[in-house]
């Protein structure tokens, strides 16, 4: 392997080289856990440190692999993302009963987020359907990883099953593509223009496919449970990471290979963007849960992610990868201060949360905002993500389609503010005693504050993200 | 070269909030805060003065002190300040109502701190939203005005605050939706001939914008602004907003954030739609005279302190409204006018309601009675601030209505003629509902015993007070340095609008 193939393919080298480390590590005697996760912390800080070092565009395997500038970008907010997420399962992996645990979560984690990687990297629908495959199994083992739960284990079944079906359907718009183009290799099949109704039948299932992983209604019905019965930090990674892998993916597919015939796809996005908003909307007016909580309102977002797609010009590409940034960063520093809570309490209503404030003034600011950010409220990121998505929609002419997740923003905005009374209005006898944050779940949610206040003002990222969306082709 | 006077209008709050986020115990708070609001009313009156020597040195620019700097390149969205008359105007308003309301909420003793953050958001916003010059921004500082108000009214607030709280923000949120709308629309349509689109207020302004999209984008932006000036029938958050606020957001709110909704409603709205404002306006007129009459009567009938305010509010922004609808220069001097009369007026209002309810502890009014006799100072300027709103010569309302419907008579035909006239009615109507205030409340006998120990104004509130009392009655005795100020850039609006 010449050094030119390890830095192509560096991420998935490293994280390779990771999980190898994982299965000796997990051979280690129980005591010395604890160094395995600093280990594992420390590693992967460094691995996406690297990330961010210059790339040179490249393909591998006879263009099976490709990689570039935006592949780079998006693996590294994929990156950014997981590594929150360590930070943050840091504590509930240090906890007795979770010692045997550590060496299998981290070795599903990253094999997972391989399996995205490839998703990204795909140069031809086999190798993203390998990437798929690999990237959703892992995690089913993950949803079920409090087996002494009844709902984990539900969870899991759940998402093995869906996971089955949407993999499924997945395939079979696959091969029919392959029935009309003849090629599955991205490259040969942008050249070949096809609008007849089985091209239009075969996206539609492609779309429907990944459409479960991103919980697009009426694609969303596994996502709820799951949210509800995986372990936290799992329950983070698939809001986060893998809702994003499976956003990237699908944006780099619709854009890239079938860029060239947007009518076919942007007027479904028009729709499922309208279906998905609402129904999401609707369902998390009335949890009390804020696991199922989060699992509406991260549908919600959902919805406002494929209002990107409405705009099959590179703005709408722009939009969603800058928002889908910022959304990481929000419901991170929203699951972060959740763990926080669960960890020491086990409390996980929002009645729980009154009186918060009172007890915990800086983790209720930090949550205040980070809601603040997912309802797109100014002067902090969400706002700005919120505002460039619609604007991209606009920009095809789209106002009824903008009035109408503006509308359910403001709806949105009534369920955040929920959390928000409920800490800083509702009186209560026991509040949540005053809770110590761990070093890393510092790390963890001081990374994502300066996020959510930053990167709205900083506007070089967003046209950091605009380069390298107008830097690559295919 | 000089700094640019509109920074600091933006720094001094940032730095006030810095700085009450340092200090400890509730007075330097409030010292602190009742510091920075201080500069900031300075840093408004040199303001004010560097404005007119600017003009008087023969500057003729629409827009002065303006500095532009690119921010998102690519959607061509700058940060952009700048201000004519009309935003001085409102921007001296913004900083008297400000200062006024740190020293009304002395008291707060629950969460100090953060009360006076919040407040100091609120008004930083306003702020920002005057000087920008830029659809963007402008919209940004809108909503970050707004969004305190959750925590404000819901924290701090009295009576069913919760539900308040969120009807006013998802009001006012749901305003901004459309408001939004418009905005897109107008930045698409800011370049039909093919070149750079902009947010741009005063680039816009040069462009005409396909009659079909004013047609359509219209409604949406007047409405998204009228949602907060109290446009009919968008106006239900106004009264259980603002009689569950705490006082000083009460002040604020009334007294300068509804004003921005009339403030966007012209510069926005009117100023950049011109035609579909000349088309459609028939509709807003009819909504707004609804409003004014509406709002009068709905004063009449209450009982809760507040909420006679909160209705006479809506009554005076739908009048606001409805002077900008006229469209000529009389009628628009009369809105601007009555703009900021209403707002200082409103606040002094609210200020006193506040002062009266910590002392008797109701704000019904048949529950009281005979407060002249134990609380002259605040009982008289409680009068002072009837009779500014019911009009009367030599304080600030008088003014305001007189010019605007003065300027609305100018119309000849009949539906214009019709509406001032029912509109005109409202001043009827206000003195009934003030002058029967001001007799329960402050005249005939003492009502209860317990009221004779009740104390007077303390200092904080005679500052609060005295300082509002003393901007109504300038602006009532010399109201041409306003007209002045406000006069050119109205003129120059107003000839953008008459096609």
């Amino acid at each position: 392997m010449s050094w030119q193939t390890f830095s192509i393919m560096r991420f998935e080298i490293l994280l390779s080289l990771m999980i190898l480390y994982q299965l000796v590590a997990d051979l280690s005697e129980k005591e010395n856990k604890r160094m395995v996760v600093n280990a594992t912390i420390f590693i992967f800080g460094i691995i996406t440190l690297i990330g961010f070092l210059p790339s040179e565009d490249s393909s591998l395997f006879g263009s099976m692999y490709i990689t570039d500038g935006l592949r780079v970008l998006l693996k590294n907010i994929l990156n950014v993302s997981t590594l929150i997420i360590l930070l943050q399962s840091a504590v509930w992996l240090g906890k007795e009963e979770n010692h045997s645990k550590t060496g299998p979560f981290y070795l599903l984690i990253f094999s997972t987020l391989i399996g995205m990687y490839f998703m990204i990297s795909a140069g031809d629908f086999l190798m993203l359907y390998l990437g798929l495959e690999l990237a959703t199994l892992p995690l089913t083992i993950l949803a079920a990883f409090d087996k002494k739960l009844r709902r984990s284990a539900e969870a899991g079944i759940k998402l093995m099953m869906s996971s089955a079906v949407s993999s499924a359907i997945l395939l079979f718009g696959v091969s029919l593509m392959y029935g009309i183009y003849g090629t599955l290799h991205f490259a040969e099949m942008t050249l070949l223009q096809d609008s007849s109704a089985l091209s239009i039948l075969s996206l539609v299932f492609f779309i429907s496919g990944l459409g479960f992983k991103l919980s697009l209604v009426p694609f969303h019905l596994w996502t709820a449970d799951v949210y509800e019965g995986s372990p936290l930090p799992v329950t983070t990674y698939f809001s986060v990471v893998s809702k994003g892998a499976a956003l990237f993916t699908l944006m780099l597919v619709l854009y890239r290979v079938f860029g060239d015939q947007p009518r076919v796809w942007s007027l479904t996005a028009y729709f499922l963007s309208i279906t998905t908003m609402v129904v999401g909307n609707l369902f998390a007016l009335r949890q009390q849960n804020l696991k199922r909580f989060l699992a509406f309102s991260s549908i919600t977002q959902a919805g406002f992610m494929m209002l990107g797609f409405v705009n099959p010009d590179a703005l709408g590409m722009n939009t969603i990868i800058y928002f889908m940034l910022i959304y990481s960063l929000s419901n991170l520093a929203v699951f972060g201060v959740l763990s926080i809570v669960i960890n020491a309490t086990g409390k996980e209503t929002m009645d729980d949360f009154n009186g918060f404030y009172s007890t915990n003034p800086r983790l209720s600011l930090v949550l205040l905002l980070a809601l603040f950010s997912l309802a797109g409220i100014p002067p902090v990121a969400g706002f700005f993500g919120k505002f460039f998505l619609f604007t991209a929609a606009a920009a095809k002419g789209m106002y009824i389609l903008v009035f109408i997740a503006v509308l359910n923003a403001t709806l949105s905005l009534y369920y955040y503010l929920l959390v928000v009374k409920a800490m800083f209005i509702n009186k209560n006898e026991s509040p949540i005693p005053y809770l110590p944050v761990s070093g890393y779940e510092k790390v963890a949610l001081s990374l994502c504050f300066a996020g959510i206040v930053l990167i709205g003002f900083l506007s070089i990222i967003f046209d950091y993200v605009q380069a390298m969306v107008n830097l690559t082709s295919l | 070269m000089i700094m640019n006077p509109l920074l600091p209008l933006l720094f001094v709050p940032f730095l006030t909030i810095v700085g009450i986020a340092l200090v400890k115990d509730i007075s330097s708070v409030r010292w602190v805060s009742a510091v920075g609001m201080g500069t900031q009313l300075i840093f408004a009156f040199i303001l004010l003065y560097l404005f007119y020597k600017e003009r008087n040195a023969g500057n003729t620019d629409s827009m002065l002190f303006v500095s532009s700097t690119m921010w998102y390149e690519s959607f061509n969205i700058h940060l952009k300040f700048g201000v004519d008359g009309i935003s001085v105007a409102m921007i001296l308003l913004t900083a008297i109502v400000t200062f006024a309301g740190i020293f009304a909420s002395w008291q707060v003793e629950y969460l100090t701190k953060e009360f006076f953050i919040s407040l100091i958001i609120l008004a930083g916003g306003v702020f920002g939203f005057f000087i920008s010059l830029d659809l963007f921004t402008m919209f940004l500082f809108y909503e970050l005005a707004v969004i305190p108000m959750y925590l404000l009214i819901g924290i701090w607030g009295s009576g069913p605050k919760e539900y308040s709280a969120m009807k006013l923000t998802l009001m006012l949120m749901g305003g901004s939706a459309l408001l939004l709308v418009g905005m897109l629309g107008i930045y698409f349509n800011s370049a039909p001939d093919g070149g750079q689109l902009t947010f741009d207020l005063t680039e816009i302004a040069k462009v005409h914008i396909p009659y079909a999209a004013q047609m359509f984008f219209f409604p949406f932006t007047f409405i998204g602004f009228g949602v907060l000036g109290a446009l009919f029938p968008f106006h239900t958050w106004s009264p259980d907003g603002h009689a569950s606020a705490p006082t000083a957001v009460s002040m604020l709110h009334a007294g300068v954030l509804m004003k921005l909704g009339g403030y966007g409603c012209f510069r926005v709205a009117m100023y950049l739609l011109p035609e579909a404002a000349h088309s459609l306006a028939w509709i807003f007129i009819i909504l707004t005279g609804i409003g004014v009459v509406y709002g009068a009567f709905g004063a009449i009938w209450q009982k809760d302190l507040k909420y006679i305010n909160a209705y006479s509010s809506v009554s005076h922004c739908g009048l606001v409204l409805f002077a900008l609808l006229m469209m000529n220069e009389t009628a628009t001097t009369g809105a601007i006018l009555q703009m900021i009369s209403h707002g200082l007026m409103t606040a002094l209002f609210f200020a006193l309601i506040g002062m009266i309810y910590g002392r008797t502890h109701t704000r019904m009014i048949n529950e009281m009675g005979g407060l002249m006799k134990v609380i002259p100072f605040l009982s008289v300027v409680y009068v002072i601030a009837g009779l500014a709103s019911l009009g009367l010569p030599g304080l600030s309302g008088f003014v305001a209505e007189m010019t605007i419907f003065v300027g609305s008579f100018q119309h000849t035909d009949t539906f214009h003629r019709v509406a001032t006239i029912v509109a005109c009615s409202s001043i009827v109507i206000t003195a009934v509902y003030i002058l029967r205030v001001v007799g329960t409340l402050l005249l005939g006998p003492i009502t209860n015993n317990h009221y004779l120990e009740l104390k007077d104004a303390q200092w904080f509130e005679k500052i609060s007070t005295v300082t509002l009392v003393t901007s109504i009655a300038i602006i009532g005795l010399t109201p041409f340095w306003i007209s002045t100020l406000i006069h050119e850039p109205l003129a120059q609006m107003i000839q953008h609008l008459i096609p």
